[in-house]
Parts: C-alpha cells; sequence; structure tokens
C-alpha cells in the first residue's frame, strides 16, 4: 500500500476558459428574444421623445375644428398631412402621441427614481437597525401593500388634487413598498455573510457599511424592479389620467388623451386605439426589459 | 444472463458554454444477487449513469450507448409504457435526500401503497396492510400509525426507511442506493446500511451502492467500481482493489481514508475534478497525478483488463515494468512540486 | 393549526389601525372644514357647528379624536354621503354585490383560462405553446384594463352588435334586489329572459377585469409547475413507475397549487384596482364607480368610508386566502 501523498502537479492548459461574466450576462440576455424586442423599443421610444421637436409634424396643443375627427390616412376621408387622423378638436394625433413619449418616459423615470431613492434609504435603515425601527417602516410598507394600489393612489390624487405631479407622487408611494423590501432583504442576506462581518471588525462604520458594501451587492435586484417600476408606473399614471386625476388636457398624456376621446368611441375609433397602443407597447417592452434582465441576472435559472 | 449489460453508455448535457459530457463511455456488467459500488467524488458520473439506467435523465440531457439492457429487456429501444411498467417494479431507487424525495403534500402510506396499487394491482385494504407489513421489514415501529404522518414530521432516518420501503415493496431485483445515508447523521449511517445489505441478503436482489466515501463500500460490496469525470478508472473485485489498488486514483483515494491514515497528517488528492472548460487532453486525472507523464498528459487511455478486472490507467501500480516506462515517457508530476 | 390562525388574524390588527388611520387623517387633509366633512353636511349654522365640534371630540387631544373615530367606526358609523344623506354603509352595501359579482366572474374566468393554460406551458416547455402562452400573458400584465375595455366596446358592441355597452340589465327589467347578485335575483325573479341580458351584461367587464389576473395566474401556475417538476420528489414518482399524467396532475399539481393560491389571493387587490376602472369604462353600478363619482362630487365622507370598506374587505380577502394556504400545506397544518 502507498503511504507517499500525491504531489501538486502542473495545471494542464485549460482546453477552454469561461466567459467574462458581462459576455456572460449579455449572452444570456440576446439569448431571449422578447428582452431585446423590448429593448429596442425603449431605445426607440427614448428617441422619438428626444427627437419630438423634429419628429412630430404638428404642434401637439394646435386646435383646428374644420379638420375635426380625419381618419388616419388609409381610410377614406384621411390625408397623409395627419397619419393618424385627428382628435375631436382637430390636433394631430402621431404629433400628440410623440410628444406623448416624452410625457410617459419622464413619468416613468421621475416615478421610480423617487420610490428607489426613498424606497432604498428606508429599507437600508430597517435592515441596519431593526428592532421597532424596522417593524415601524416594515409595518407601513405591509399596509400600502395591503391597499388596492390605484385605490390608493387616486384617495392620495384625491386629497392633494388633481394634476400631474401629484399622480406622479402618488404612484412613487403606491410602488415604494417594493424597494423597501428588496432593500431590506438585501441587506439582512448580506450582512449575515462574512465579507460584512470582515468589513465591520476592521472598523467600517454602519454608514459606510451600507453604501459601500451592501448597496452594491443589491444593486442586480434593484435594476430589475426599476425596469419592471417604470411600466408600473407609465400604466397606474395613464390610468389615473383616464379617470381625470392624472395629467389634465390638453396635455397630450396618454392616458388623458384617452379621457379626452372616450365619448368618440363609437363614432372614430381611431381617437381611442392609437394612444392605448402606445401605452401596452411601451409597458410590454418595460416588463419585456425586466424579465431578460431577471433571466440574465438570477444565478439560479441558469444551468 | 446478466441482470444488468451496459456497453460504452454516454451521457450528455448541453449548456450556454458547450456540451457538458456528465458520463462518458461506462461499460458495466451486474450478476443476480451481486453488490456493486461504485465511487467517485461529487460530479463523477456516478449518479447520472445509474439514471440513465432508471430512464430518469432530465430534458435535455442525452442518452446514449452501444448496450443498455435490464433483464435481458433492451432498454434503448423500449416503450416509456414498458419502461414504467419495470421501474418501481423490476428496477427501484433511493436517493441522497430522503426528506426532499418524498412528496411534502402526501401521507408516507399515501405514498407507500400508490406503488402497490399501480405494479401489484392490490385493492386500497391489501395495499394498506402490505404497506404496514413493509414499514416494519425496515424497523419502523409502530408502523400502523405512521401510515397517516407526513415526511416533514418523521426524521431523516425515518424518511430513508420510508424510502426503502418503498423501493422494495414491488420485490425488485435490482436496488440502486445513490449516496443513501449521505444526509443522514452518522449514528443512522451505520444502521441504513445493516438494513439495506440484510434486505439484500434476504430477497437476494442485485444492489448498487452509489457513494463517494470508499468506507462505505469496503464491508459491503462484492465488486466496486471507481469512477472520475465521468470514466471509469478502475473496477474490480472490492477483495483486491481494497487489498491492492491497481489505479493511482483508487491508491489516492484509500489514502484519504482516515482507518487507513499511517500517523501523521491524512493524505488529500491535490487539485478539482475537471470541469467543462478545463477538461485534458490526456488521461483525466493526469492533472492530479502524481505519475503524470508526456505521454499520459497528451493521450487519454483506454478502459483495459487488468488484474481480474478493468483498468484506464498508462501505468498500472502492479505493473512490474512502470517504472521503467514512466521514466521512458518523461515523467512531469515531480519537476513541477519542486 | 389554531395558533396558526390566532397569529394570522392577530397580525391583520396592526394593519386594520393603520388604515383607519389613514382614513382618520384623510378627512383633515382634504379642502374644507373637516367637521362640515364628517358631519357629511355643507354650510352648518354656528350652533350645529359648536354641538358638531363636541361630538367629534374637536375640543380634545388629537389621540381621544382617533378614538372617537375608530369607535365609531367599529360601530358602523362611517358618516354620512354629503349628496344623498344616506349613510356611506349602507351605500356600500348596497353596491357592493355587484362589485363582488363582476369580480367573482372575472377570477372564476381568469381562473379556468389561467391554471390550464400554465400548467400546460409548464410541462410543454419551450414549445410554441408555451411561447405563446409567455407571451400573450405578458402582454395581458401589460395591459392598460381602460383601453381594452373601450377596444372591446368598439369590436363586440359597435362592430358586431353582439354585447351592451353598459350597465348590468336591460332597461327593459326590473329585478327586486335579493341577494343583491343579479345572475341569482334574475333567476328566482319571474322574467327569466332577463338573466340572459345580466349574461351579456357581463361578459366584457368580466374579460376586461379578469385579463391582468389571468396573465399573472398563467405565468405564476407555469413558473410554480416549473420549480415543482425539478424537485426530488418528482423523481422518485417517475423512479416509481407512475404515469405521466398522475404525475404532474397529482403529485406536481398538489404542490404547484400553493404558491399558486398565495397569488390568487394577492390579485384580489389588484382586482378591485381593475374593478374602479373596469365599473367606470362599462358604467358599472358598483363601489369603484361610486368612489370615483364621489371624488368628482366632492363627497369626501364617501371616499373616505368607501376607501376604508375597500381597505378592510381586501385585507380579509388576504386574510382568508392565508388560512386556505394553511389548509392546503400540510407542513403549516401539522405544526402545533
Amino acid at each position: 500500500m502507498t503511504t507517499e501523498t500525491m504531489e501538486a502537479p502542473a495545471v494542464a492548459a485549460p482546453t477552454a476558459t469561461p466567459p467574462h461574466p458581462l459576455r456572460e450576462f449579455w449572452g444570456y440576455f440576446s439569448a431571449n428574444h422578447g428582452a431585446v424586442a423590448g429593448l429596442v423599443v425603449i431605445v426607440a421610444v427614448v428617441l422619438v421623445a428626444l427627437l419630438a421637436d423634429v419628429l412630430a409634424p404638428h404642434s401637439p396643443y394646435l386646435t383646428d375644428t374644420s379638420i375635426a375627427l380625419k381618419p388616419p390616412f388609409w381610410q377614406e376621408g384621411g390625408t397623409l398631412a395627419y397619419p393618424l387622423g385627428t382628435d375631436p378638436i382637430g390636433r394631430d394625433i402621431l404629433s400628440r402621441l410623440i410628444y406623448g413619449a416624452r410625457l410617459s418616459l419622464l413619468i416613468g423615470i421621475f416615478v421610480v427614481a423617487i420610490s428607489i431613492l426613498v424606497g432604498t434609504v428606508l429599507g437600508l435603515v430597517a435592515g441596519f437597525f431593526r428592532g421597532l425601527t424596522e417593524i415601524f417602516i416594515m409595518r407601513l410598507m405591509d399596509i400600502i401593500l395591503t391597499l388596492p394600489s390605484l385605490l390608493l393612489a387616486i384617495v392620495i390624487v384625491a386629497v392633494l388634487g388633481p394634476g400631474l405631479m401629484n399622480a406622479m407622487l402618488a404612484v412613487a408611494l403606491v410602488i415604494l413598498p417594493h424597494y423597501v423590501r428588496l432593500a431590506r432583504a438585501a441587506v439582512i442576506t448580506e450582512t449575515s455573510k462574512d465579507y460584512v462581518t470582515a468589513a465591520r471588525v476592521s472598523g467600517a462604520g454602519t454608514t459606510r457599511l451600507m453604501f459601500k458594501e451592501v448597496l452594491p451587492n443589491c444593486t442586480a435586484p434593484l435594476i430589475v424592479q426599476a425596469s419592471l417600476g417604470i411600466s408600473t408606473a407609465i400604466l397606474d399614471a395613464a390610468a389615473l389620467g383616464f379617470l381625470g386625476l392624472g395629467a389634465q388636457p390638453p396635455s397630450p398624456e396618454w392616458g388623458t388623451m384617452l379621457a379626452d376621446a372616450r365619448e368618440f368611441v363609437l363614432r372614430a375609433w381611431w381617437v381611442v386605439t392609437f394612444p392605448g397602443l402606445a401605452i401596452l407597447i411601451t409597458v410590454l417592452a418595460f416588463n419585456l426589459l425586466g424579465d431578460g434582465l431577471r433571466d440574465a441576472l438570477d444565478p439560479k435559472l441558469k444551468r | 444472463m446478466a441482470l444488468v449489460e451496459i456497453e460504452n453508455l454516454s451521457v450528455e448535457f448541453p449548456t450556454q458554454g458547450g456540451i457538458m459530457r456528465a458520463v462518458d463511455g461506462v461499460s458495466l456488467t451486474l450478476e443476480e444477487g451481486e453488490v456493486l459500488g461504485v465511487v467517485g467524488e461529487s460530479g463523477s458520473g456516478k449518479s447520472v449513469t445509474m439514471l440513465a439506467l432508471m430512464g430518469l435523465i432530465p430534458f435535455p440531457g442525452r442518452v446514449r450507448a452501444d448496450k443498455l439492457a435490464f433483464n435481458g429487456r433492451d432498454l434503448l429501444t423500449i416503450s416509456d409504457k414498458d419502461r414504467r411498467k419495470l421501474t418501481g417494479k423490476d428496477v427501484a431507487m433511493i436517493f441522497q435526500e430522503p426528506t426532499t424525495s418524498l412528496n411534502p403534500s402526501f401521507t408516507i402510506g399515501f405514498q407507500l401503497t400508490e406503488t402497490l396499487r399501480l405494479h401489484e394491482g392490490m385493492d386500497r385494504k391489501a395495499a394498506e396492510r402490505r404497506a404496514v407489513e413493509l414499514l416494519g421489514q425496515v424497523g419502523i415501529p409502530s408502523p400502523e400509525s405512521r401510515l397517516s404522518a407526513y415526511p416533514h414530521q418523521l426524521s431523516g432516518g425515518m424518511n430513508q426507511r420510508v424510502m426503502i420501503a418503498m423501493a422494495i415493496a414491488c420485490n425488485p431485483k435490482l436496488l440502486i442506493a445513490d449516496e443513501p445515508t449521505t444526509a443522514l447523521d452518522v449514528t443512522i449511517q451505520a444502521q441504513i446500511l445493516d438494513l439495506l445489505i440484510s434486505l439484500q441478503k434476504e430477497r437476494n436482489m442485485g444492489l448498487v451502492m452509489i457513494t463517494h466515501n470508499m468506507g462505505v463500500v469496503a464491508d459491503t460490496a462484492q465488486r466496486v467500481m471507481v469512477m472520475y469525470a465521468g470514466q471509469i478508472m478502475e473496477e474490480r473485485s472490492a477483495a483486491d482493489l481494497f487489498a491492492s489498488p491497481q489505479h493511482p486514483y483508487t491508491a489516492a483515494l484509500l489514502a484519504a481514508l482516515p482507518e487507513r491514515s499511517e500517523g501523521g497528517r491524512l493524505a488529500t488528492i491535490p487539485g478539482v475534478v475537471p470541469g467543462l472548460y478545463d477538461r485534458p487532453k490526456g488521461c483525466l486525472f493526469s492533472p492530479r497525478c502524481a505519475y503524470a507523464t508526456e505521454h499520459s498528459r497528451s493521450v487519454r487511455p483506454d478502459l483495459r483488463a487488468w488484474a481480474g478486472g478493468h483498468i484506464r490507467c498508462h501505468y498500472p501500480l502492479g505493473d512490474p515494468n512502470r517504472n521503467a516506462e514512466i521514466q521512458h515517457d518523461h515523467p512531469v508530476g515531480t519537476e513541477a512540486a519542486s | 393549526m389554531l395558533r396558526f390562525i390566532l397569529t394570522r388574524v392577530s397580525l391583520i390588527i396592526p394593519t386594520f389601525l393603520g388604515i383607519t388611520l389613514l382614513a382618520f387623517f384623510l378627512i383633515r387633509l382634504v379642502p374644507g372644514d373637516p367637521i362640515e366633512t364628517l358631519a357629511g353636511e355643507r354650510g352648518i349654522d354656528p350652533a350645529r357647528l359648536e354641538e358638531l365640534r363636541k361630538v367629534y371630540g374637536f375640543d380634545q387631544p388629537i389621540l381621544v379624536q382617533y378614538g372617537i373615530y375608530l369607535s365609531r367606526v367599529l360601530q358602523g358609523d362611517l358618516g354620512k354621503s354629503m349628496i344623498t344623506q344616506e349613510p356611506v354603509l349602507s351605500e356600500f352595501a348596497a353596491l357592493f354585490p355587484a362589485t363582488i359579482e363582476l369580480a367573482t366572474c372575472a377570477i372564476i374566468f381568469a381562473l379556468l383560462l389561467g391554471l390550464p393554460a400554465g400548467i400546460i406551458a409548464a410541462i410543454k416547455r419551450n414549445s410554441i405553446f408555451d411561447h405563446g402562452v409567455m407571451g400573450i400573458s405578458l402582454a395581458g400584465y401589460s395591459m392598460p384594463i381602460f383601453w381594452w375595455g373601450l377596444i372591446l366596446i368598439l369590436l363586440f358592441s359597435v362592430q358586431f352588435d353582439l354585447t351592451p355597452v353598459s350597465g348590468r340589465l336591460d332597461v327593459l327589467y326590473y329585478i327586486e334586489p335579493i341577494t343583491g347578485f343579479l345572475l341569482i335575483d334574475t333567476l328566482l325573479s319571474d322574467e327569466p329572459e332577463a338573466f340572459w341580458s345580466a349574461v351579456e351584461h357581463l361578459i366584457l367587464p368580466t374579460i376586461v377585469l379578469g385579463t391582468v389576473p389571468l396573465a399573472v395566474i398563467a405565468r405564476m401556475t407555469r413558473s410554480a409547475m416549473l420549480e415543482v417538476l425539478g424537485e426530488d420528489y418528482i423523481r422518485t414518482a417517475k423512479a416509481k413507475g407512475l404515469s405521466r399524467f398522475r404525475i404532474v396532475a397529482l403529485h406536481a399539481l398538489r404542490n404547484a397549487l400553493i404558491p399558486v393560491v398565495t397569488v390568487i389571493g394577492l390579485q384580489i387587490g389588484v382586482l378591485f384596482t381593475g374593478a374602479i376602472l373596469t365599473e367606470t369604462i362599462f358604467s358599472w353600478p358598483g363601489v369603484g364607480k361610486w368612489l370615483i363619482d364621489a371624488i368628482f362630487r366632492r363627497d369626501y365622507p364617501v371616499l373616505q368610508g368607501g376607501a376604508l370598506l375597500l381597505g378592510v374587505v381586501v385585507m380579509s380577502v388576504n386574510l382568508l386566502v392565508d388560512l386556505a394556504y394553511g389548509l392546503i400545506n400540510p407542513r403549516i397544518r401539522h405544526t402545533r
């Protein structure tokens, strides 16, 4: 029987190298056709929003009752000057949709930015200080989650008064709990890991720990949730606009456009069809992107 | 006719990074009533080999073989329906994690009688009587009252007994035990092994014991197969293998057993099993082998008959000419270490 | 099990207090005199105002005022509508069955389509059917349902003249409310044709309201099934030689339903959100439309009381779902 231990051998030259993490991420992401399609649509919407002044054939506010309710160009009576037709007071629908893209993106980004900012801070605080602070914050978030989201937003807007700004604040509050929970869960899992203990032992302060060590480690779920949050924000803000509680006429916000056009649904299909399609496509794109990001960033789903 | 005949079996899983070959050219026969130990580190393909025999390779895995037969039935061409009549009846399998291997939403009694009713066509009453009998045979106290228990209410050891009872319910010709004691307490491990061996003797069934622990097979198996990175490294009778291992890997595994350590520090095998990206060109064990040469690094050895068994090595330890051959082929291990 | 129930019930108490606290401050934040809002009267003369000030405890510390409010709420006194002078609770009770009827139909619609779609998609993973279900359900999940309702009206009511545009029942019929659920009341009445009218009126709102839950249920069922199908006990079931159907329909489904039930519970809140929009589009006389109307009429007692009641309803349904979760999950059922 041999008693010698085996000598450390030279490592054989590997036949292939594992891919770089970013490259691997892109590999997973690009394999998901839906996510890529979502990204393409979002880039397109962003471009449209940025170039609205150049792209829009007319002013979104210019009314002209002589051309009210013109159908899209392919229908009889339609003209290429108003490709998607006009609304009941003669505004060009395409131009309004183009400017609406600007509004919707601003709404989405603004709402999510506020929510992430406030939510992460609250979540980090709850996760780090535990005890009564945590109970208070998390109970409050539970209550927000218990109430139907739109109902809460409606109540808030009813109190603050209708308007785009108030609607955005209301929606930001409604989606807040997701970020608080995410940040808190991340803090609790991360702080139990060795590297945080190590940092703590070596004398790092709580604030430093929160922002320097833990936050970077929960960015992946936050990015995913942000993408999904933008879609919720756009959808809810449009719903408030539709109920007359969000952006007020003559703002070209897509939900508000629908509310304006509602009574004409029986006479002019195009005034309701296009704003809604714009909402659906944009929201779908953000959801596709969010799903794709989650799948690509979630190592659990990888083989 | 042998109970199990496997020739040149390979199992592959496509992954993002390429095709992962979990089992690579495994051949094996097993006689009726024989006890075979399959030993290897995690990821050596020992479980996958047996899952392939059971037909349990999950999608998108691919199984290929020159021959895969059980009790004379060709398993490569068998219909799903006929296969289901075999599995659970003539071939049964128990797994590493008894608690997650039982369905948490159903009672022990339901899961146990299910097999009996399906394969033996028993009615509920008869199946329950037999279930109580089986639970008693595997050493579960007050078996009647256990029928209505859920898996989470029993300990891991008890659940593994239930799994064994389920496996032997239809008197199988072959029982495959995949690391049956790994997840259990040390004190329970011996009990479960004793139970398996006594059941095997009583019923003269074939038993395949998959383990990463040489110690487990030492007292139980008649024959041992050592696997590494999806390939068979050595396969011989247990007595011969333990007395004089022929493959450096087997020798290293044995040297790592606490009961064989000769004072001082416990021997270890440096390095890890090759993964998808670092599969060597030559012998798969060569990066970790103390006797590796230029030749063994570049040419993969075939599985060949040797000393009453089989071996996949250029320089078997019992070969009288091996030192000369190693010198001739330029050893690399010593230089790297110095 | 009893302890499980008690814990769950006790957990909703802080939530309930939180909701009442929100409602309590809501009244103080809305434009106008809070006493007028609380009393549901406008232009009260000074003598009566002084009297009401005592009743609501406005001369007392804020905590006492909250205590007074809470005790009124617990006695079912949620104030009076400023417009109709009817108690908020009785208005809610009269309108709520219409909302429940719609919501129930929507969730049944979502379950009937969503569960099988999710299960089949999981079994036939990566098939065309799977991709189709996932694509359609993501679109459903992204759907602005207020627009979806208008489009369905455009298609089915305007284009094909198949379904009515609004309301619960044709004006030809008058049905004495017995249960408040028209599908039942029409059958109890002496005009059986009215039943078909009620069904016709329900079709589009049901589809509109059921779309988002349908999408969520289909996606959730699929992912729960996929997860369960990868579990060790499914491998055991296969090793027993069970048929594919039995493995999926019994061993996998029973476990996959546990998270799905939770999701359905969470969908109840989403459902009431959707009901507000759906009822507005279809002029469905339920609590959602009532609340929106209250905002535009500045009927704040209705808004306060109605929001509180809806919140309590959602909270109670969530509790029931939680308890149901305990019932189907033996790991919880058998812990004492």
